[in-house]
């Protein structure tokens, strides 16, 4: 095999000979996923609320009249008493207020998708940033963004929520920014920056440095590939953390959202419907076992990556 | 590359009294008090094409001096004046910015781990390319083509089924050559070789060590070659220099050294090494304890607290000058 | 033994037999994963849960112990076989104190009192050539050297019948080196302890051990007296193995090269597994398990052993 014919297009075999690696390599992680059971579990459940997502839009356009199924301001207008049972016509009974409760939720769906896919990506992005950053440099540049992790770390965020949905106002984007930062600064960037530690001393590094490859160069080929792996980890735990602190807040009424699983029990709740929990079940636990479900798949996915991507978990 | 060296007056390498201490407390708020003195006034020359042995036990500093060679690590003073007879004279020491990333591409290293030398994510190619890249050299098409010729030069053949593997699918062995093969790929005239063949099973270790000694003769390299194992640095280098605690002891011929070893360390070092013949008695080694601690050290010899000819006047002295005693030997003791 | 894995099952060892007697020293020499290191654990019954025992016996003192219960087991280990691994100095528990550690073991396994414990410890650290006065400090404040010597003393505390000794000295520098191999050979010749050396170093086994055995992927290839083994090697491994260690002290001879890699033991080479890099290999090294040639005591498994050249 002369090198010449080899390499004769080594522009696209160049591109097609990494392509297959990916591949490959996506399709070593995706086995090992599926055989970690608890992963598809999770991926199941994130794939039947996408589902629910996706479906909302279209059933408004053309199966749902409008001024009945709005999630906020639809009044079924056949139901003599609210909250009605659930019926043919509203599966999941409708609300205090007489909306339809399933339309509710899977509007809600969609949005609590983008609040905790945005949260983690803020996160993640800059966890890794500083984690990369600060164990890469050290010195100055380490101490004050670790002292910032502390104080990020020991703001209390739901008081500073409280300040600020007074102040400006918050809803879903708002509130996926503010995670992102505090956790992305705070305890993410820590353990991404304990993971940096780890990689910022191997030789490859020095090898690198040796070459004459710059900070960026070493910063962004060596440390956050290295790194990646367990971002998104947190990636998938932040989603479960996003979520779970948006249902508290609307629930608590601090959010200016229009609709969402935490305000669903809201209206419950200032309704006076929360503890009759046997007789109004359509109020409390669509919603409630939505949250708790979306949670913890994210989570089961984050811990089966775990597995994939840490070979010492793999049980052989 | 037992080749003396002859012609060229000038070395490639001088260092003088190259020194590098590390603040032991260190701290953002804290002043630094206790300083590790790793490498402790140290000077030698490596002459064009020769192969200069650096050899002690962990802890010795002489992986710290070949880092601060390639400038991996500052010097806290000294200077290291690279001359390799193309432009003037430059200090390593003083370097920065554009004139240290060209001073890259003549000075390259050799890690002793082949399973940590190598970004486990990238491939061999991406990996043996990486100088290239960063030096922008070449396009896509000549790297392709160079990665596969240094491939084929140390041995990795075919190249084109080397180029898209990752390095955890290769043998320890074969991971050393990419290390070769990168530290080679953009044509250094310098090499620091740190223990490349320690972590290599006997029967590789010699392969890596004919590979390198063929192709610095074959393009003119000079290395500084770091081991613990002196039999090793016997079948690498014409000259070494023996480290103790910062401080070099002992320097001269290999052969010389080997057989008639001035310094009380040498002859330690060299006793203590086993021996593959089952009839053959040791005598015994005669220093006592461990090394003592790098962390300011008093002012006298520094293998004082070990040695077993030491007396009144090496306690109450200074660290003895590392001193010509004839025929290029270099000791640094009183009772030598 | 074998190791399950993903891929399939790994012969790590394949049909070893060896033997050893009271206060024998034997030394098992080969390259990394040619399955010496996976005999030392399997004789102390510490296998991962990869790791299985398909057949064979470990016959301790006359006692088969592959069938006995993990309980059982307990007693025999430290009391009658014990071990010194590589990575061992990083076994000392750092929060203890080094002392206590070896007091906890003594009072765990012989049911010692305390005051005969402390006595008994510092019997240990003198046989290892260890101050007293590092008895009551921690891990931390030893050197590599040192922490090698306490576990060295701690494996000896119950006086073991043999002692495996998996590369005890392979992180360590020469120096270090030297006196632990000397201590080690005196503290066997002091209680006439059976010993196992591992190690990837011809010349430490040359210096350890009364008989040998070489290793090659999974199989020993050569078994002797030490002295036999060293002047007339049989086998071609252990030859080049010797030829190519460089050597510090007489004539600067050339190093021999062996060429390609040791073997994948998921898919072992037919025949002698050593044909693929052996230069005098033949058709049937290629496809025929080598026979066993035997000199006395000293064998060694080749199809073209070399002529006896022994007086």
């Amino acid at each position: 095999m002369s090198p010449q014919r080899t390499y004769s297009q080594t522009q696209p075999s160049l591109w097609k000979a990494r392509l297959t690696l990916a591949t490959r390599s996506l399709r070593q992680s995706w086995t090992l996923f599926l055989a970690t059971r608890i992963g598809v579990i999770g991926l199941a459940i994130i794939a039947f609320y996408a589902l629910l997502a996706a479906a909302h839009p279209i059933l408004m356009m053309f199966v749902w009249e409008e001024r009945v199924y709005d999630p906020v301001v639809g009044y079924a207008f056949e139901e003599t008493r609210q909250p009605a049972p659930p019926s043919l016509k509203h599966p999941l009974g409708t609300d205090p207020l007489g909306r339809d409760v399933l339309s509710q939720l899977m509007f809600s769906a969609r949005s609590e998708f983008m609040l905790g896919l945005l949260a983690a990506l803020v996160t993640v992005s800059i966890g890794t940033i500083v984690g990369a950053v600060s164990a890469y440099f050290g010195g100055v540049v380490d101490a004050v963004l670790m002292r910032l992790a502390d104080i990020m770390i020991m703001l209390p965020v739901i008081s500073v929520l409280v300040v600020l949905s007074a102040l400006i106002g918050v809803e879903h984007f708002e509130l996926a920014i503010i995670i992102g930062i505090v956790s992305g600064f705070g305890a993410t960037g820590v353990v991404l920056k304990s993971q940096a530690l780890s990689v910022v001393v191997k030789p490859y590094v020095e090898a690198a440095k040796t070459a004459g490859g710059g900070h960026v160069h070493v910063i962004f080929v060596h440390v956050v590939p290295n790194l990646l792996p367990l971002s998104f980890l947190y990636m998938m735990f932040t989603v479960t953390g996003a979520i779970f602190s948006e249902a508290v807040l609307s629930f608590l009424g601090l959010l200016d959202v229009r609709m969402s699983w935490g305000l669903m029990i809201h209206v419950t709740e200032s309704a006076g419907y929360l503890l009759q929990v046997t007789e109004y079940w359509w109020l409390i636990f669509p919603a409630s076992l939505s949250i708790t479900l979306l949670c913890s798949s994210f989570y089961l996915v984050g811990r089966s990556l775990d597995e994939v991507v840490n070979p010492r978990l793999r049980q052989l | 590359m037992t080749q003396a060296p002859d012609a060229p007056s000038r070395p490639l390498i001088h260092a003088i009294s190259l020194t590098k201490r590390f603040p032991v407390s260190s701290g953002w708020f804290r002043r630094d008090r206790s300083f590790a003195h790793a490498v402790d006034g140290v000077s030698f020359q490596i002459q064009r094409g020769e192969s200069f042995g650096l050899v002690g036990e962990s802890g010795c500093g002489k992986t710290t001096t070949g880092k601060l060679l390639v400038r991996l690590v500052d010097p806290t003073e000294g200077k290291i004046v690279f001359d390799d007879g193309e432009d003037e004279p430059t200090d390593i020491a003083s370097l920065s910015g554009r004139s240290l990333k060209s001073f890259r591409r003549k000075a390259q290293m050799i890690f002793q781990d082949p399973y940590e030398s190598m970004n486990p994510r990238r491939t061999i190619f991406d990996t043996v390319a990486e100088p290239l890249k960063v030096q922008k050299i070449g396009g896509a098409i000549e790297r392709v083509e160079r990665v596969s010729e240094m491939l084929g030069m140390v041995g990795l053949t075919p190249p084109a089924t080397f180029l898209f593997r990752y390095p955890h699918e290769l043998s320890g062995g074969q991971r050393q050559r990419v290390a070769v093969a990168r530290a080679l790929v953009i044509e250094p005239i310098f090499i620091v070789a740190d223990e490349p063949t320690s972590m290599l099973d006997v029967s590789i270790r010699t392969g890596i060590m004919r590979l390198m000694e063929d192709l610095a003769a074959r393009l003119g390299i000079s290395y500084l070659y770091i081991t613990h194992d002196l039999a090793v640095a016997r079948y690498m280098c014409s000259r070494i220099a023996v480290m103790y605690l910062g401080k070099i002891v002992e320097q001269g011929e290999t052969e010389e050294i080997l057989h008639n070893p001035k310094h009380p360390y040498t002859q330690a070092l060299l006793s203590a090494v086993p021996i593959p013949d089952p009839s053959a008695a040791r005598p015994p080694v005669k220093i006592e304890g461990g090394v003592s601690t790098p962390i300011d050290p008093p002012p006298r010899c520094r293998f004082y607290d070990r040695c077993p000819v030491a007396d009144a006047f090496c306690r109450d002295s200074e660290h003895p000058p590392l001193e010509d005693k004839g025929g290029g030997r270099m000791v640094a003791c009183y009772k030598a | 033994m074998h190791y399950m894995t993903r891929a399939g099952a790994v012969r790590a060892v394949d049909g070893v037999t060896f033997s050893v007697e009271r206060g024998q020293s034997l030394g098992l020499v080969g390259e990394s994963g040619c399955g010496k290191s996976s005999i030392a654990i399997s004789l102390l019954k510490i296998l991962p849960d990869s790791a299985r025992i398909l057949s064979g016996s470990i016959l301790l003192e006359g006692v088969d112990i592959l069938p006995l219960s993990e309980d059982e087991m307990r007693e025999y280990r430290w009391k009658r076989i014990s071990m010194v691994f590589q990575a061992a100095m990083n076994s000392l528990d750092p929060v203890y104190r080094v002392g206590d550690q070896i007091i906890e073991a003594l009072e765990l396994h012989v049911g010692s009192a305390p005051s005969e414990a402390v006595e008994r410890v510092r019997e240990l650290y003198d046989l290892v050539g260890l101050n007293h006065s590092f008895i009551p400090r921690y891990p931390h404040e030893y050197s590599g050297g040192m922490k090698q010597r306490a576990i060295i003393a701690m494996a000896l505390a119950c006086e073991p019948a043999i002692i495996v000794a998996d590369e005890p000295t392979t992180a360590l520098d020469v120096i270090v080196q030297d006196r632990i191999l000397r201590e080690m050979r005196k503290v066997r010749d002091a209680l006439d302890m059976s010993m196992i050396y591992i190690s990837h170093d011809m010349a430490v086994i040359a210096e350890v051990s009364d008989v040998v055995g070489v290793m090659y992927a999974g199989r020993i290839v050569e078994f002797g007296e030490t002295k036999d083994v060293f002047e007339n090697p049989i086998h071609p491994y252990t030859r080049a193995l010797m030829s190519a260690f460089p050597s510090v002290t007489g004539e600067k001879r050339e190093l021999a090269t062996l060429p390609g890699e040791p073997p994948n033991l998921l898919a072992p080479p037919s025949g002698c597994r050593f044909h693929p890099r052996c230069p005098y290999a033949t058709e049937e090294c290629r496809s025929q398990p080598p026979p066993t040639v035997r000199r006395g005591v000293h064998w060694a498994d080749c199809w073209n052993p070399p002529e006896d050249q022994s007086p």
